[in-house]
């Protein structure tokens, strides 16, 4: 509810080695009072490692965690007072589903009474009152990940640590839980760490992302913000689709720079392109990029053909070829006349000078 | 469905006939001696509540029977849990350790205890030297010698069902007590050893009845002063020619094997504790 109820997370420096291998890379990061972030990154990219060293399963080999500046580090888990969700739940299946939401206050030597009211409240928390005396194996998946919360949730930790919650679970119910995970965040106000490799869920859930690959951490910010100014093409590849376009500056004007692909003169923002490269690389999302009507203009025009296209039901995804640029993907509204759409048509295509965002190639 | 199941059943009919017929059969005779020898009637089963030497041997190998079973699941538990614990290349020399005894004739293990354990032996004659007793201690030829030997040949059967027990539990359950505030000691008391059950109960059930019947280890061991039930069976049919009383000890044995099998199947699943899956 209250902002006072969450609690804010410093990761300094942070590195995890396993023999040659550099799990995690010294990253670091803040997480605030009340916040809901997101680790994204592919398998093997850290996330998880990064999780179990605050959750404290994993020891770091350098660098410190700090919660409210006080280091943590080094602290047992069963210390630290953070609530969590395991990948796959993890309840304990000779326990009902009251049981295992008393666990963490039973361990923590709290009286029958009491236990028994923070369990119902709990249960209601995720709407599960009628259901206390089942066995977990008697529950679906995503009511077995409601109990994983309201066990994770019912002793007040500190933070709530997600790992992979979501992942189980077939889409639909996916979208739904998503809902419910964001709509608890805003009730119970605490700090959330969510670890995951689905870009969808990372942006739909999160008030900041955090993107991780080969254990270093890429770039972090609020989810729209990661999404319009993505810093690396892995970036702008990972969180949603992309196309990339490499040029070169031939000219600079006040506010723009005149780039050149090929025969195509692209114009676009000076904004973020440093003044003393010739080359550099931008990232066009799909959406940003409109088929022409005739007679439309736009900022940027290029001609090109299509190649292939399928109909996604809210709309086209069209794959375009351009001379001298290679093939975009071009994400085009369900209004658009499709009888125009014939493999091999010639189309036009228009992009205003801020749609791409020039990235850095990955280091 | 029911044809080809029946088909199932001729394929394993020959295999059936011959149990019958040369191992169901002789043992069901020589069991029915118990009420016809030396005379019909039940008077061979009268001994029960009437001769104390009965009931003395009974009650010894009960005793025997329980605290060899408690025992063995003791060291097989630690054992086991440790081996669970092990990394994978110590988990294969655990197992190796654990299981080589078994290779080892019965005979030939009980007369090393008898080596080791004699008033002259190396047990004893160590602890003399060191000077923490002053006269032999009687390590054998009696009860504590047969339990010796039975609890060492009995640990591999105890570790074996719980080890595979165990290794069914999910290491991510005892992380997620951990993180939900359990202590080390709380996360095996409430979770690992609750999941680790089915093993324990089958581990018991497995070593107690292995333990009723046992012959050679107690002849040995116990040097003819404590009786349990098989030595007594075969000391009443090959010395005394008793056949009735000893049959009648041998059908008690058989019922008492198949009652602990009875309400054992009851607290679990049988099929899964002795591998058939299911």
């Amino acid at each position: 509810m209250s902002e006072a109820a969450g609690h804010a997370l410093q990761i300094r420096g942070l590195t995890k080695r396993y023999g040659d291998f550099t799990a995690v890379d010294s990253v670091s990061l803040d997480i605030e009072r009340g916040e809901f972030l997101t680790l994204l990154g592919p398998s093997g990219s850290g996330k998880t490692t990064i999780l179990m060293a605050v959750a404290g399963f994993v020891l770091p080999n350098e660098g410190s965690i700090l919660l409210d500046g006080n280091d943590i580090t080094a602290l047992p888990p069963e210390r630290r007072n953070f609530g969590m969700v395991f990948q796959g739940y993890a309840l304990f299946p000779h326990m009902s589903v009251a049981e295992n939401v008393a666990f963490p206050l039973r361990v923590r030597g709290l009286s029958r009474a009491a236990r028994d009211e923070k369990v119902r409240a709990a249960l209601d928390l995720v709407q599960l009152s009628s259901f206390a005396e089942r066995l977990p194996r008697q529950l679906s998946g995503g009511q077995q990940q409601r109990v994983a919360l309201a066990r994770a949730l019912v002793f007040d930790p500190a933070l709530l640590l997600l790992d992979e919650p979501l992942s189980a679970l077939d889409k639909k119910l996916r979208a739904e839980l998503q809902e419910e995970l964001k709509s608890l965040h805003r009730r119970v106000g605490r700090t959330f760490i969510n670890v995951t490799h689905d870009q969808e869920e990372a942006l739909s859930l999160s008030d900041r992302i955090a993107i991780l690959n080969h254990g270093r951490l890429i770039q972090h910010g609020p989810a729209a913000f990661l999404y319009e100014n993505p810093r690396t093409r892995f970036v702008a590849d990972f969180l949603g689709k992309s196309n990339f376009i490499q040029a070169n500056i031939t000219r600079r004007e006040d506010h723009h720079v005149i780039l050149r692909v090929g025969d195509t003169e692209l114009r676009q923002y000076a904004m973020a392109i440093p003044g003393n490269t010739e080359t550099v690389l931008l990232s066009l999302r799909p959406e940003r990029i409109r088929l022409l009507k005739p007679g439309e203009g736009a900022e940027n025009e290029v001609e090109a053909h299509i190649r292939s296209w399928s109909y996604l039901g809210s709309g086209f995804s069209i794959v375009a070829g351009l001379a001298g640029i290679g093939d975009i993907r071009v994400n085009a509204p369900a209004n658009h006349a499709h009888e125009a759409l014939r493999d091999g048509a010639p189309i036009r295509l228009g992009w205003d000078a801020d749609a791409a965002k020039p990235v850095q190639e990955d280091t | 469905m029911r044809r080809a199941s029946f088909g199932w059943w001729l394929l394993i009919l020959p295999a059936f006939l011959l149990l019958l017929g040369f191992y169901v059969a002789p043992i069901v005779k020589v069991l029915l001696i118990s009420f016809t020898d030396p005379e019909p009637g039940l008077q061979n089963y009268e001994r029960l509540f009437t001769s104390a030497s009965v009931q003395r041997v009974i009650l010894t190998t009960l005793r025997i029977c329980l605290i060899t079973t408690a025992l063995a699941l003791l060291l097989g538990y630690a054992l086991a849990y440790a081996i669970t614990k092990a990394s994978p290349q110590a988990k294969r020399w655990w197992l190796l350790a654990v299981l080589v005894p078994l290779w080892i004739s019965v005979l030939v293990r009980a007369f090393a205890w008898v080596t080791l354990l004699r008033r002259q032996g190396l047990v004893n004659n160590t602890l003399m030297e060191i000077g923490i007793i002053q006269e032999p201690l009687q390590l054998v030829w009696n009860e504590l010698g047969i339990i010796i030997g039975m609890v060492h040949y009995m640990v591999p059967f105890a570790v074996l069902p719980m080890l595979a027990s165990m290794q069914e539990i999910d290491p991510r359950l005892l992380a997620a007590a951990r993180g939900l505030g359990a202590s080390r000691r709380e996360v095996f008391l409430r979770v690992f050893l609750p999941l680790s059950k089915p093993g324990v109960i089958a581990a018991a059930v497995l070593v107690f009845i292995f333990s009723l019947g046992f012959y050679i280890t107690p002849a040995i061991l116990g040097g003819g002063k404590t009786l349990m039930v098989a030595e007594w069976i075969s000391l009443q049919i090959l010395d005394l020619i008793r056949w009735g009383l000893g049959t009648m000890m041998a059908t008690m044995l058989v019922l008492t094997i198949l009652v602990t099998l009875a309400i054992f199947s009851r607290l679990v699943n049988l099929k899964r504790v002795f591998g058939m899956g299911g």
